[in-house]
């Protein structure tokens, strides 16, 4: 395995004459977690479609295990595994068929496809479901039967559009052993897209997504410690006239969001000593934290994360 | 070059016929819907419109129950194709489809696998309301039915393949709708299914004339009526209908492909 397992360079892609990606470029190491985080409408789930070979691509240089997504199509899809956003099983159908199903689209069949199932129902601990309707499991059950599904010819890359939508916390740490467990014994390459911070933070890589254009990448702890800084929040009855005091005997400039104050400081623990010194009776509440990814993507764009989801 | 096309091809289409008649068997209600509107039709319209049925053709007299039950078998073959392509339009976004999709699956391999399953549907539908028969007055042998399967299977898989062609443009199962109000629905009623083609003012008799339907139609009636050739004498020759129903079928067939293979970029999911 030679290069990357996914290349791209200077991808735009529009719908009409609304551009969903402009110049994108990247590239995804073999092996590797590779994460795509961005609020909807960020440009996630239009890549996620070109790489899995869904959308034709015209402008820009695209290559994945090597091959061309439009020219090589059909190549293309024998390698990959691919896992929607929205469930691709027959709810009719029990867990079992489903599998086999898949398997003979792949040209699997006979005791090589039913040892492919075993192992894949072993592997995603749904062995004991095998003989259910998808339409009685649970919604985490279900997501491991569709990664058991799309791992079932053996894909050296997997790519997966935000698999942990609709899931409860304890489903998506579930999902997420899963999709660890599948990387380490597979040696497959997982590419996914989220909008939800801390899955984000599970990626061993990164790139950020907002409005069609990738504006951050490396792996967590590099964007996180590109900050430099400790983030340090302080709750006010009056928060106006406390940032006043603020600049005022310390001359620093703090930001107001969503009605509190934050400072980006490289102090940040002696910094909250000195306030509470200063102001023992104005503070409710004082925190100081490291930067997240939520403060990377503020840095990179200049708005918050969640202001794009609310519109659109 | 068997191997590939057998693990290509042919195990993909024959898994996904299999999976239309597995669903179809395991919703009760569907098996209930599409034989009973067509019933539900030809005993209203039959009854009701017995009286005033007077077709202008030189053939012996026959009652409008019986001349409306091979449009009603037909209307079954439409039907089934109609409900089982429409699906394909909401699957492809969120459903079993999209994972077909992006498998190896070749474009001929999808459309084999729905035109197979559905036809298969489809026959063994019309096949049930040939129980009925009898109540219209119509004595079919075995050798009679044997000789109608291969006509039902032209019929449907040409009916299946252009609904195939029909969902895969449609954005929404409201656009498939609408060509189905306007172009499935009148494609059914100038057939000859409703009304004999004999005695029509010029411009429909036209209608029905180019109506691929009619010889799909016309062919059914020939088979049924082997045995009483003249009371079909009216119609296109049997090897004109089954001309133009392979044809039809063929080129119905052929677009179907085609248009699988033009990617869907209209589409603006998210």
């Amino acid at each position: 395995m030679t290069g990357n397992a996914v290349e791209v360079e200077g991808l735009s892609f529009a719908y009409g004459d609304k551009a969903a990606l402009e110049e994108v470029s990247f590239s995804v190491a073999h092996g590797l977690i590779f994460g795509l985080l961005g609020p909807n409408g960020g440009g996630k789930t239009t890549l996620f479609r070109i790489l899995s070979t869904l959308f034709p691509y015209s402008s820009g240089k695209v290559s994945v295990l090597g091959k061309d997504p439009v020219r090589e199509r059909a190549g293309l899809r024998a390698l990959i595994g691919v896992v929607f956003q929205n469930p691709s099983l027959d709810a009719k159908l029990t867990v079992r068929e489903n599998l086999a199903h898949h398997g003979h689209l792949y040209g699997l069949s006979g005791a090589e496809l039913s040892d492919r199932i075993d192992a894949a129902l072993a592997a995603f601990a749904i062995d004991d479901r095998h003989g259910q309707s998808v339409e009685t499991l649970s919604g985490g059950l279900k997501r491991r039967v569709e990664l058991a599904k799309a791992t079932l010819a053996r894909p050296r890359l997997m790519i997966m559009d935000e698999p942990s939508v609709g899931l409860d916390p304890g489903a998506r740490r579930d999902l997420w052993q899963y999709i660890e467990a599948l990387r380490r014994d597979t040696g497959a390459t997982v590419l996914l897209t989220t909008h939800l911070m801390d899955e984000a933070g599970r990626c061993d890589r990164l790139a950020i997504m907002d409005g069609g254009r990738i504006v951050a990448s490396g792996s967590p702890e590099n964007l996180r410690s590109g900050i430099g800084a400790d983030i340090v929040l302080i709750r006010s009855p009056e928060p106006g006239t406390l940032a006043d005091e603020i600049r005022e005997r310390f001359g620093l400039e703090p930001a107001r969001h969503d009605g509190a104050l934050r400072l980006e400081r490289d102090d940040g623990h002696e910094l909250v000593e000195r306030l509470m010194g200063a102001f023992p009776d104005r503070i409710e509440a004082i925190t100081v934290s490291k930067p997240t990814l939520a403060d990377v993507f503020l840095r990179a764009t200049g708005h918050r994360f969640w202001s794009e989801e609310e519109s659109g | 070059m068997t191997g590939p096309v057998r693990s290509r091809i042919l195990l993909p289409a024959w898994t996904l016929a299999k999976r239309e008649l597995v669903r179809f068997l395991r919703q009760r209600n569907r098996v209930v819907g599409a034989l009973a509107q067509p019933v539900l039709f030809w005993a209203i319209f039959g009854a009701g419109l017995n009286a005033s049925f007077r077709p202008s053709t030189g053939a012996a007299e026959i009652s409008y129950m019986e001349y409306f039950f091979p449009g009603t078998v037909v209307l079954i073959l439409l039907l089934t194709a109609i409900f089982a392509t429409i699906s394909i339009i909401e699957d492809r976004n969120e459903g079993f489809m999209q994972s077909v999709l992006v498998s190896p699956v070749p474009p001929i391999g999808i459309v084999l696998g729905k035109l197979a399953g559905t036809t298969t549907l489809a026959v063994a539908q019309a096949l049930t309301i040939f129980l009925l028969a009898p109540v219209a007055g119509l004595e079919l042998s075995v050798s009679v039915v044997a000789k109608a399967v291969p006509v039902l299977v032209l019929v449907a898989a040409g009916l299946t393949a252009l609904g195939f062609t029909i969902a895969w443009y449609s954005d929404s199962t409201q656009g498939f709708h609408a060509v189905m109000t306007a172009f499935l629905m009148p494609m059914w009623f100038l057939s000859g299914a409703f009304f004999p083609a004999t005695g029509l003012p010029p411009w429909l008799g036209w209608i029905v004339t180019v109506n691929p339907l009619s010889y799909g139609l016309g062919a059914l009636r020939h088979v049924l009526y082997s045995s009483d050739p003249a009371s079909v004498a009216e119609l296109p020759a049997l090897s004109v209908c089954l001309w133009v129903s392979a044809l039809f079928s063929l080129l119905a067939f052929v677009t179907a492909v085609y248009v699988a293979h033009r990617p869907r970029t209209a589409i603006h999911g998210r």
